[in-house]
């Protein structure tokens, strides 16, 4: 059995009075792909948000590998170092070609020689397919390109665990695939991910497991062929009945 | 016009010195006023900013010359000139900075955080070379504006190219209006020259993807 990559335990999270996250609990092993998915407004985004520490928790602990990352003096920098983390939005740093956008992390970061990372960067643009699109600006790409260039960002940390925050929600129809393309390859490659997604294609053949999410809690959790064919919870079914609905309605 | 000449170069002299300080202080107050906490902004930041706005230049330069000669301090005008604009320079230096800084998206922080940058590493890679990008225009009105403002210190005594204007207008009773249009025209041609290299610059430093069709 794979050891545990991420390990959450009661994890509370609220925005003043509203309380967004009420008590979640799961595990993620390595070489897992979690989709969470669940209504807008469930908290999954802030959930993502939670575990690098890019928003502060309430109460709880989270676990990376053996190191309770939620402790006061831990070293926030080093986690997030470890941890990607994909955008919906992108983000990637304007002002930087997209190998500098690569290579800034390990530049910066992990402080390796100019040469060095360099070579990882060419390397993870490769792994997305932009290798030829290195030396453009961000402005310059496409949205499913930004999206490969951050994955690849992602990945030039060489993390323990990748999150995606609705990695294609920003995009043109026509530009998801080619994002999906290259997750679902991370994910056979043995990637750890979490990724909360509305893409119901994907999540049915590549997550291992799928997290249904509802009003700030876990409501069901299983494999996708569980969730899709025999969900526990009315409300799983409902979600998935209308997700699919419009998919195909998409479709026509 | 040798004399004229000699004026016009200690007033750029004078500009740079202003600037310069002007941008050492003002980045770290454009920072402070960003990214400091509560006590750093109200306590630091803004009373500077606000202290060096409010007050015309030439009270500047009278308060810190004669003021530091009240406090045995003796400064040499230069020095009073320098702390006087060179500050007063920070506190504008400091908004257009900050103007620039809070116009990038918050999402460029995020994601440099996200990468496991601290936040010094992040203003320095990430948010400074853009802020710096985004800046020059309204800087170029900064530096017009500073180096006009050098003819305010010829109050202080300094022999930039105001004071030699005045030197020659005493000297040869009369052809004031001849010697104030050449000063005119010397002033014209600095920041005009300035202003073209700052726009150049701008044109360098534009990111791909970013040109703007001009008609």
């Amino acid at each position: 059995m794979a050891h545990t990559i991420l390990k959450v335990e009661n994890l509370h999270k609220s925005y003043g009075k509203i309380e967004v996250i009420k008590g979640i609990n799961f595990e993620v092993k390595k070489g897992e792909t979690k989709v969470i998915i669940g209504p807008s407004g469930t908290g999954k985004s802030t959930l993502l948000r939670c575990i690098n520490q890019l928003d502060s928790i309430d109460k709880g602990q989270i676990w990376l590998e053996d190191i309770e990352i939620t402790k006061a003096h831990a070293n926030i920098n080093q986690i997030r170092a470890s941890i990607g983390f994909v955008f919906q939005s992108f983000n990637l740093f304007t002002h930087l070609t997209a190998l500098e956008n690569v290579r800034i992390g390990p530049l910066r970061v992990k402080e390796m020689k100019e040469e060095e990372a360099t070579k990882i960067a060419i390397e993870e643009l490769k792994r997305v397919g932009l290798e030829d699109k290195k030396d453009h600006y961000p402005a310059q790409l496409s949205g499913g390109q930004q999206q490969r260039v951050s994955i690849a960002r992602a990945l030039s940390m060489n993390p323990k665990l990748i999150l995606f925050d609705e990695p294609t929600s920003a995009l043109d129809p026509e530009l998801i695939g080619e994002v999906l393309e290259v997750m679902s390859n991370l994910a056979k490659e043995g990637v750890t991910m979490i990724v909360v997604s509305h893409e119901m294609g994907f999540a049915h053949s590549v997550a291992n497991d799928i997290i249904f999410m509802d009003g700030g809690i876990i409501l069901e959790e299983g494999p996708p062929k569980q969730i899709f064919k025999n969900p526990k919870h009315e409300r799983t079914a409902k979600f998935l009945s209308k997700i699919t609905q419009l998919e195909g309605e998409k479709a026509k | 016009m040798p004399s004229l000449l000699m004026g016009a170069f200690i007033s750029i002299e004078l500009a740079l010195a202003f600037l310069g300080l002007g941008l050492l202080v003002g980045i770290p107050l454009a920072v402070g006023e960003v990214y400091g906490n509560k006590l750093v902004r109200n306590l630091v930041v803004l009373p500077i900013v606000e202290f060096f706005r409010s007050i015309p230049a030439l009270v500047l330069l009278f308060l810190f010359y004669f003021g530091a000669s009240y406090l045995k301090l003796n400064f040499s005008p230069f020095i009073a000139a320098l702390l006087a604009m060179g500050l007063r320079s920070a506190a504008y230096q400091s908004q257009i900075f900050r103007g620039a800084i809070e116009s990038i998206d918050v999402g460029q922080m995020l994601a440099a955080r996200s990468i496991g940058m601290s936040k010094l590493k992040a203003i320095r890679y990430i948010i400074f070379p853009q802020a710096l990008r985004i800046s020059i225009p309204s800087w170029s009105n900064e530096y017009a504006t500073v180096l006009k403002d050098t003819s305010l210190v010829y109050a202080l005594g300094i022999t930039e190219l105001m004071r030699q204007g005045r030197y020659i207008v005493a000297r040869t009773f009369g052809n004031a209006i001849l010697v104030y249009v050449i000063c005119a025209l010397i002033y014209f041609l600095i920041v005009h020259l300035g202003v073209k290299m700052l726009n150049f610059l701008e044109e360098k430093y534009r990111l791909p993807g970013y040109e703007y069709k001009k008609n």
